[in-house]
Parts: C-alpha cells; structure tokens; sequence
C-alpha cells in the first residue's frame, strides 16, 4: 500500500496519515536518511569537523581579537618585524604591547603585526565575505527559479514568464564572470559589502537553474495537487512546500559556492582588487605575504594552506552532501 | 538542418545585441571617469579634460555613446582611451600571444584528464580513486597564484629556469634551438599551472561519465558476449561515455579572454587577460567594452559550436 507521507512537512499532514506512517516504521525523515548517508563519507565527515572548528574559531577569535587588547591584530610593533612562527616577542616591547603568552605562534609581519591575530580576523572576515555572497546569489537564484518554476505558464505579454526568465538567465550566463567581477569591483568605491554583492550577483544562476528544474517536478507531486485542494494559499505552498524540498541540489552548490567565494576574494586580493584594509582576510594576508616570499615565508605559505583547508573542507562537504542526495548511489552504497 | 542553424544564428545574435547594451551599461553607469586617473597630472587643464571628453562623446546621452561604441567598433575606428590606438588591432596582437598559452593549457588538460579519469572509475573505490579524488579537491581548492609561486620558486631554485614573460630578456640575437627552448620553458610553466584545475575537474567529470556508462545494460550485454574487457571499456563505454566532453570542447573558447587573468599576471605574459586587467586599471571602457564584447561572442559561438557538434556525433539527435 502506499504511504500518503508527501515529504511535505508534518504540520500539514492529517494526524491519521501520520501515525499511520508511524505504525508502518517510516520513523526516518529525509533528513535523518541524509545524515546517515552522509556519516558514512569519511573524507566529508572529516571537512565537516573542520568548518564547524572554523566557525567556532571565527566566532571565538573575532571576540578575542575585539575585545582583547594584546591580540588586537591592527597593533604595530615594529621592534618585532618579520618574526618567524613561534618566536617569543623582544625584550625591547612595553608590558602592555606584548602578546598573549609573549610568543607569536604564526610570527609576525612587516610590521610587526602579530600574524596569528590577523588569521583569526580574517577567518570571520573571509567567512562572512563567503556566506553573505552565496546569500545573495541564493536569495537571488530561488527567487528567480522559483518564479520561473511555479509561474512559468503566466503569460506576459508575448512571451511566458518562463522563458523571459530564463532567456535573462542566459543572457547572465554568457558575461565573463571574474572578468566582470573584476570590472565592477575596479569601477566601485572599494568597499567589503561590494565585494559581497558582486560575488554574489555574479553567482546566482546555477541555483535559478536548479531550482527551476525542482520547482517544475514537484509541481506536478500530489503533496502539491493536495496542498492546493486543501486550499492553501500560494505563498504557504511555495514556502513550505515547494522550497524545503528542492533545497537538496540548492545546498550542495551553495556549499560549493562558498568555497568558491572565498577564493575568488583571494584572486581579487591578488589583483589589488579585494578587501582594503583596514579588514584582514586570508586574501589579502595572502596576497601582501608574497612581498616577502622570501625573507618570511610564513606570511604566504600560512594564509596560503588555510585557504586551501577550507576550501577543501567546503568542497568535501558540499560533494559528500551531492553523493548523500543521490539516491542511486545510496541504493549502491547501502 | 539549415533553417534550424539560422534561426539559432539569428537568436544569438539578438542575444548578443542585449549583452552588449547591459554591459555598456553596467560599465558605464559605474562611477569613475577615464580623466579622474590622471586627475594629480599638473599638465592636465580643465580646458583638456573638456577636449578628451567631446572626442571619446563621454557627455552625450548614454544610448549615443552605446550607438558610438558600436559603430566604431564595426568600422574598426574604436580608439583606446589610454594611448589613442585602435583597439581591434591592439587586442589581436596579445590575442596571438594568447593563443599558445590557452592551446597548451587545453591540450595537457584534455590529455591527461581522460586516462586518469577512466583509471578512477574502473578501479572505484580502491586506493588509486580515493587519492586521485582526493588531489582533484585539493588542486580545485588551492587558490591558483599561490601554487604558483610556490611552483616557481621550486622551478627557479632547482632547475634555474626563467619563467616569467614570453621570453628571456636578451635572447634576441640567440641562435634557433635556444630561441625555441627558451619559449617553450616560459610556454610550459604557466600553462602547466593553468592546466592543474582544469585537469582536476575534467577528470572527475570523466569519472562520472564512466561510471554511468559502466552501469549500463549494454555494457553488461557486450561483457556478457565474451569481448575483452578492453574492448568493452574503450569501445563500448568510452566511446558513449565521451558524447558530453562534445559540448564542452565548444564550452572552452571563453577561458580565451576571461580565465587567464590570474596567470597572465603571475607570468607576466602579455595576452588578453593581462590586457584587460590593465584596460581595467586605466578606466579604459573602450577596451573593457570590447573585450567583454569578445568573450560574451565567444561564450555564444561556443554554445553553437557544441550544439552543432553534439548533433554531428550524435546519431540519436534529429534537427528539424
């Protein structure tokens, strides 16, 4: 027999489907089903645990940083320029100058900035320059897949609202995106919130196009006939029936997306382009260590590996999330 | 066939008109004047600034100057802001510079991709796969100027190479064989680290590809008829497995202008994208107009190209 359980969520569900459901065993929602799934994925587990370390440690540094006065990393203390990692501070700094534990456990900068400070700011920076990009494109890319998907035979004028959309999307497509990124972050006043907005407005359209694809499948699920005979209104059945359920591909490219920002801040770093001061981020830690290459190879190479952990660990989950959705590889695999 | 080509030529076409009307626009409307990068030049009088702006028609109406870009453009009398040279001729001098660099890079990539993708999909799951797997993430995830310089310091140091540029200075009046040397070390290096990404996410999609087409019921058929399993993975899957990599071939033409930036600045190599990094510098908005204009061309030509292709290889493909 089958199960009237639409992965509609249970708030709408008759209380007799539901414990129907729950006398036949489907005790597992979709989304303990996923974890299970994606527990078994040990090199996405092992990213996992590290961006959840990273978001603590953004979190943690970014009070520290602010509030404790010997780690705030805008101090200059040129007595101690280019220490390398793990070297104590110099006799010659006042009481108050010195730093925690009176060592600088990534060394210090050409001014004699305490490197480890300016990691731990750039860490809440570098996450939140991610995060808030691939909100826009994801605020962006559901509301136009979205409308595509659910109002898409609405006729405007000569042309569906489908194809309207979706012709725009093209259009977006086609720009050269870090070419454009480039352009407009030159042309703008330099600011951190520009650079959010242009990675974000430039990032949008694989979410419109996945969205729009999940929009036009479930259109057609009975959840959705029944929801719309039980005569809910629109809004309710697009936000809490549609949009949970075609987050799945919408989360694995906002993962990958996130990875994606915080390198193409990197790149803009490198082109003089990214965050100015007086924000650190591991872009421009980055892109200001190759100065010193040479001389104090700490200040490229430490930046340098923990963009690349990180956006390793974005990319490890948002794939192991992708093999966790796919159902044909968990028949597989299970 | 043909009406079908036409119609799409003429889709793309309109297509391209509105990219360039949103581009002009977007570049246009941002803030920053082309006579606010010189602004601290003493030589520079108010009566100059008056003169440059009639002759580049920076205070007409924003449609006439889109119409001016355009027809300039056509006619090949579109002018530089920075030096007053024509543009087309200046982008396809670095273009020829481009153009190795960007063959070199494709051709490692689309080697070397394929037999270590295949490789991870027949052996799935053993060592082999999980490490491939495992160096595509890192290479994907390593911001691409800092492998290189770690590269080219390791390159500098133990082989005492020069890397950065088109050619060593002062080799001029060498003889051949080492004037060719000499271009083929500063072609490799760069193209190398270009190709590192581009080898990493083909491979994975390689290994995708096989892996469906390995699960296939007439994979199962010929191994069921006895043919050798080489027969069955070259000629039966790899064979089905390589129609997507059709439209991707069509896919690259953009990475000409717009996926070089990055390299050609760390290398020092006069092609496109350094090109445009410094029309960007210089407020430059006729070159940046125009090079957006190229790469947006190519993107669609390439999309044509790959539809064109994919119905050429593909028998099961009819075109009305």
């Amino acid at each position: 027999m089958s199960i009237p359980l639409g992965p509609g969520p249970a708030s709408d569900l008759l209380p007799a489907a539901r414990a129907e459901a729950e006398a036949l065993g489907v005790a597992e929602t979709p989304t303990q089903q996923l974890w299970r799934a994606f527990r078994k994925d040990r090199l996405a587990m092992l990213g996992l645990y590290v961006l959840v370390a990273l978001v603590v440690v953004a979190l943690v540094g970014q009070l520290l940083t602010g509030f404790w006065v010997v780690l705030d990393p805008a101090t200059v203390r040129l007595p101690d320029k280019l220490l390398p990692p793990l070297s104590p501070a110099g006799s010659s700094l006042a009481k108050d100058l010195l730093p925690p534990f009176g060592t600088y456990p990534f060394g210090t900068d050409e001014l004699g900035r305490n490197v480890f400070a300016r990691m731990l700011q750039g860490s809440f920076v570098s996450l939140s320059v991610g995060f808030v990009a691939v909100s826009i494109s994801l605020g962006i890319g559901v509301t136009i897949g979205g409308l595509a998907g659910f109002y898409g035979q609405r006729k405007l004028g000569p042309i569906s609202v489908d194809s309207l959309l979706m012709r725009f999307t093209d259009v977006v497509l086609c720009f050269p995106t870090f070419f454009l990124i480039l352009t407009v972050v030159a042309l703008l006043p330099p600011s951190i919130y520009n650079i959010m907005i242009v990675i974000g407005i430039s990032s949008w359209m694989s979410t419109a196009r996945f969205v729009r694809a999940e929009f036009l499948a479930l259109r057609e699920q009975d959840f959705v006939t029944a929801a719309k005979a039980l005569g809910l209104p629109e809004w309710r059945i697009i936000f809490r029936h549609m949009i949970p359920n075609a987050m799945a591909p919408v989360l694995v490219s906002a993962t990958i997306n996130v990875a994606h920002a915080i390198l193409t801040e990197s790149a803009l770093s490198f082109l003089g382009f990214g965050v100015r001061p007086p924000y650190a981020t591991w872009g421009n830690i980055l892109a200001d260590g190759r100065s010193y290459i040479f001389d104090a190879p700490w200040l490229f190479l430490i930046p340098g590996a923990a963009i690349l952990v990180v956006v390793l660990a974005f990319n490890l989950v948002g794939e192991g999330l992708r093999d966790a959705m796919n159902p044909k590889l968990r028949r597989r695999a299970g | 066939m043909w009406r079908f080509l036409a119609r799409t030529i003429v889709q793309r076409l309109l297509l391209l008109i509105v990219i360039s009307i949103v581009s002009h626009t977007v570049i246009r409307l941002a803030p920053g004047e082309p006579s606010e990068v010189d602004a601290m030049n003493p030589m520079m009088k108010a009566e100059d600034i008056v003169r440059i702006r009639q002759s580049f028609h920076l205070d007409d109406p924003i449609y006439l100057q889109y119409l001016h870009w355009m027809k300039d453009l056509c006619t090949g009398e579109l002018k530089s802001f920075r030096d007053g040279l024509p543009v087309v001729p200046k982008i396809w001098e670095r273009f020829l510079n481009s153009l190795p660099l960007f063959a070199c890079t494709t051709l490692i990539v689309w080697t070397a991709s394929f037999p270590i993708g295949i490789q991870a999909a027949l052996k799935r799951g053993s060592r082999y796969d999980r490490g491939t797997t495992l160096v595509a993430y890192t290479l994907i995830s390593v911001p691409g100027f800092f492998l290189s310089y770690l590269l080219i310091l390791w390159v500098v140091r133990s082989f005492h190479l020069p890397v950065i540029g088109l050619r060593t200075f002062g080799t001029e009046s060498a003889n051949g064989a080492l004037r060719v040397m000499d271009r083929v070390w500063h072609l490799v290096i760069p193209s190398l680290m270009a190709a590192l990404t581009g080898i990493a996410v083909l491979s994975r999609y390689v290994r995708a590809q096989m892996l469906e087409v390995l699960a296939q019921d007439y994979v199962r058929t010929a191994r069921a008829k006895g043919l050798d399993e080489e027969h069955v993975v070259y000629g039966h899957a790899l064979r089905n497995a390589l129609l997507p990599f059709v439209t991707m071939f069509g896919l690259l033409l953009p990475g000409l202008i717009s996926g070089s930036v990055i390299f050609e600045q760390i290398f020092a190599w006069p092609g496109l994208g350094l090109l445009g990094y410094e029309a960007i510098l210089a407020r430059d908005f006729p070159m940046i107009l125009t090079l957006n204009f190229m790469a947006a061309a190519l993107t669609l030509l390439g999309i044509l190209l790959s539809d064109i292709f994919y119905a050429l290889v593909d028998p099961r493909i009819r075109i009305e």
